[in-house]
């Protein structure tokens, strides 16, 4: 059976079709990738933008001796509901702590209550008409604006939106992350040197490799489960605190950093060893003074991401408790403490809705010191990266 | 006293015997030296040596005695303790000051010393995966004594109930009996990984054969970075991305089809992980159709294939054991995800096939069970332990064969840098 030209030509027509069809169907993968991180991203922004600006009203507020008493008389009563109670409640403290306060009566800006917040930006909000009106009316007059949003980044938790920060969280994670990096760093610098370095090539050091490879495949839950099972309910580590929470995050830091040191180990040339042991160096000499310095950049570089990836981490510490209400920012490693991802569920679980902004105003800050740290990285390696 | 101020009394004293050591072995071994002998080592090598056999004894007596205490509940007053590692220490230096002798290798010694530690550190992760293995093995032998496993792993109904108040001693005439039938979670688990790999593999995939075979150079080395973002972004930002945008809009689609979905429906927890596993797959995969020998595509160009037939006839299929193995570690990633089912997907243990219903997971359960307020030996908060064993096998197994995978691809075509 012969074809004629037209219809072998038509055939390879369809498959040079076919061929183009595929390199379009997977670039558009390719972009359906990039497309969903473009409106991941603008999703976040838009959301968590408005976290960064609060509500503040301009009120007469009267230092009488019967505020100093109840609060609430400070102010007057018309506006009295726009005002946040979180800074009533502050009012005693201070009159308290500056006596000549007493008596005077002043206009000031004051944080409004986060319905008043949520009226501002024009989201759903729970105030009844009158309110309105009075807030509309403080809004021509200018006393009422939306301002930059400095106790989003000073103060901790609190259950009245107007009030949560993210201060407190912030403080855990660096303690946190301060325990992991403490322990995960030495310990996995030392596992790559001498997996690298030091071990004869046999049954256990294998065992030891793939053991590793393994560890950083484990669901991190179970990294929980461990955490509460061997360090809180064995060795009585306390639960919610920084130190738990540090530990449980090295064990699942460790395979990270013992690979990416492996890596930079390998890739110093060995004529450096050799000529180290030329002159006469110890085993441990020629790591000490001419491999590991020349290897630290890429061990920087893997230390750094796994931290980030440290930092992002929440399942294993929800498990080791560290989602509490945690409304001072403190600095001990053994109390209680939440970190920032554990602060952003915790928040999303709220049902106010003006805590969706505040959980994305988390996550942004979240991400940005991500980004920033992996960005960190990334300079690092190319600044001293150096080819052999 | 407190164990604080022993631990500081333990590290004083320690630090000024260290000191001691140091420069009575640095001083006696330059007196050596200016003798006119001969040495195996430096003077600075002695006196780290002497460190070393100081501190050395001392902690090791001193972390042995606190580790008796802790496993056996031995009461060794922690005095007699810091007495008796002082005792060691003093014994230690004695013996490092004596060996300073021009026979001596110090740094032999040192480098022996070195080398344990090291390999202390190494067996580290060792440990730590049976810890794992051992913390989840014992809490979940606790829990199958009071539940049985065959119940556990075929019944179908999961309901903790009144679990906790047996626990507590106040268990109710007539309260339904807790039931542990874990398939339902299961169904759930699968249900969600299975919809995650339906969007992961595809784009991750194609993703891959687009920056290997067809993306200019320029394109390749801006896209992986920008893909591995994905994998970057922490789980729980992902969680709150399904639960307040993915899942209204789902619930929106589908009212749209005359179809009723729950707002913890399967479907936006599933296409979230599927999207945040997508770099796992493109990533691996991109690497192994790099390394299909080139000489391949040109056999297959040679015979007059387009280059869209020797993708899909030559190159794909040479790189298929890479690839699974790519879709095994991702699926072992979704399987053991927890932040984002957490908060997107349901609390109800569901045994639907419908992926609008809401469904559970076995993570979901794990968190909600150590969560609660409940006796750490209540059936509930053990059954996590119990479903954290199923968890480690499964994910451990598709670990495995994953490696195994890739181990053959890499035999296969002598490739050295996977």
């Amino acid at each position: 059976m012969s074809q004629s030209f037209d219809e072998i030509s038509a055939q390879l027509r369809r498959r040079h079709r076919k061929s183009a069809r595929l390199k379009w169907v997977s670039m558009g993968a390719l972009g359906l990738a990039g497309l969903f991180l473009v409106l991941f991203f603008a999703d976040m922004l838009v959301k968590g933008l408005p976290a960064f600006q609060q509500a503040q009203i301009q009120v007469e507020v009267d230092y009488s001796e019967q505020a100093s008493q109840l609060p609430l008389a400070a102010v007057q009563e018309d506006v009295r509901p726009l005002v946040s109670r979180g800074y009533l409640r502050l009012i005693p403290g201070r009159m308290e702590d500056n006596p000549d306060l007493l008596g005077t009566t002043r206009m000031e800006w004051v944080l409004a209550d986060g319905q008043v917040d949520q009226y501002l930006k024009g989201h759903h909000s729970k105030l009844s008409g009158s309110e309105q009106t009075v807030v509309e009316r403080l809004v021509d007059q200018g006393r009422a604006e939306l301002r930059f949003n400095t106790t989003f980044f000073t103060s901790g938790d609190s259950k009245m939106p107007e009030l949560a920060g993210i201060a407190a969280a912030a403080m855990g994670t660096v303690l946190t992350l301060l325990v992991t990096l403490a322990v995960s760093f030495p310990i996995g610098v030392m596992t790559a040197v001498y997996l690298e370095e030091f071990a004869p090539d046999n049954r256990v050091t294998q065992l030891i490799e793939i053991n590793i490879n393994n560890l950083a495949a484990i669901p991190s839950i179970l990294f929980g489960l461990l955490g509460l099972a061997i360090f809180i309910n064995f060795f009585g580590v306390p639960r919610s605190s920084p130190v738990v929470g540090g530990l449980t995050l090295a064990l699942m830091t460790l395979p990270v950093i013992i690979i990416a040191t492996r890596t930079a180990l390998r890739s110093v040339p060995d004529s450096i060893r050799h000529a180290a042991f030329g002159v006469g160096c110890s085993r441990w000499q020629v790591v000490r003074d001419h491999v590991l310095p020349l290897a630290m950049p890429g061990i920087m570089t893997g230390s750094i991401i796994g931290l980030a990836q440290a930092m992002g981490e929440t399942a294993p510490l929800i498990i080791v408790g560290m989602v509490a209400f945690i409304p001072d920012v403190g600095a001990t490693f053994t109390e209680a403490a939440t970190v920032l991802p554990a602060q952003i569920f915790t928040w999303a679980g709220e049902p106010d809705r003006a805590f969706i902004e505040k959980t994305s105003g988390g996550i942004l800050v979240l991400l940005t010191v991500l980004i920033t740290l992996n960005a960190t990285a990334v300079v690092l390696r190319k600044k001293f990266e150096r080819r052999w | 006293m407190q164990t604080n101020q022993i631990l500081a009394l333990f590290c004083g004293t320690l630090l000024v015997l260290g000191l001691i050591a140091f420069f009575l072995g640095r001083a006696k071994a330059a007196k050596v030296r200016a003798s006119g002998t001969a040495m195996y080592a430096q003077p600075d090598q002695y006196a780290w040596f002497s460190v070393l056999s100081t501190a050395g004894p001392a902690i090791l007596v001193g972390a042995l005695g606190a580790f008796v205490m802790l496993l056996a509940g031995a009461e060794i007053p922690t005095l007699y303790l810091l007495a008796a590692s002082l005792v060691v220490g003093c014994a230690g230096l004695a013996m490092g000051i004596a060996l300073v002798r021009p026979e001596f290798h110090a740094r032999k010694a040192i480098e022996r010393v070195i080398r344990f530690f090291l390999a202390g550190a190494a067996l580290i992760s060792i440990v730590t995966t049976f810890g794992i293995l051992v913390s989840i093995v014992g809490e979940a032998i606790r829990f199958f004594q009071m539940q049985s496993f065959w119940d556990f792993i075929t019944g179908t109904t999961w309901n903790p109930g009144a679990s906790f108040l047996e626990a507590a001693g106040r268990a109710e005439e007539g309260a339904s009996a807790a039931q542990f039938g874990s398939v339902p979670l299961f169904a759930g688990t699968f249900m969600i990984t299975l919809v995650a790999m339906l969007v992961a593999i595809p784009v991750g995939l194609l993703a891959a054969i687009y920056m290997a075979e067809f993306a200019p150079r320029r394109v390749r080395t801006l896209a992986k970075p920008v893909l591995e973002v994905l994998a970057g972004i922490p789980t729980v930002v992902y969680g709150f991305f399904a639960a307040i945008t993915v899942a209204p809009i789902i619930v929106d689609v589908a009212g749209f089809f005359g179809l009723d979905a729950s707002f913890n429906n399967a479907l936006a927890p599933g296409v979230v992980m599927g999207i945040m596993i997508i770099p796992f797959i493109s990533s691996l995969s991109d690497d192994v159709i790099n390394s299909v020998p080139d000489s391949m595509r040109q056999g297959s160009l040679a015979l007059g294939m387009t280059k869209g037939e020797t993708i899909r006839d030559v190159v794909v299929p040479a790189a298929l054991p890479g690839i699974i193995s790519a879709s095994l570690l991702a699926m072992s990633r979704a399987l053991g995800e927890t932040m984002i089912v957490v908060m997107a997907a349901g609390m109800r243990p569901n045994l639907t096939a419908n992926p609008l219903e809401d469904m559970t997971t076995v993570t979901v359960r794990i968190v909600a069970a150590l969560t609660g307020d409940q006796e750490f030996a209540s059936a509930e908060t053990l059954s996590a332990f119990a479903l954290g064993l199923v968890l480690f096998v499964v994910t451990l197994s598709l670990n495995l064969v994953s490696v195994i995978m890739i181990r053959r691809f890499r035999e296969k075509y002598r490739i050295n840098n996977l």
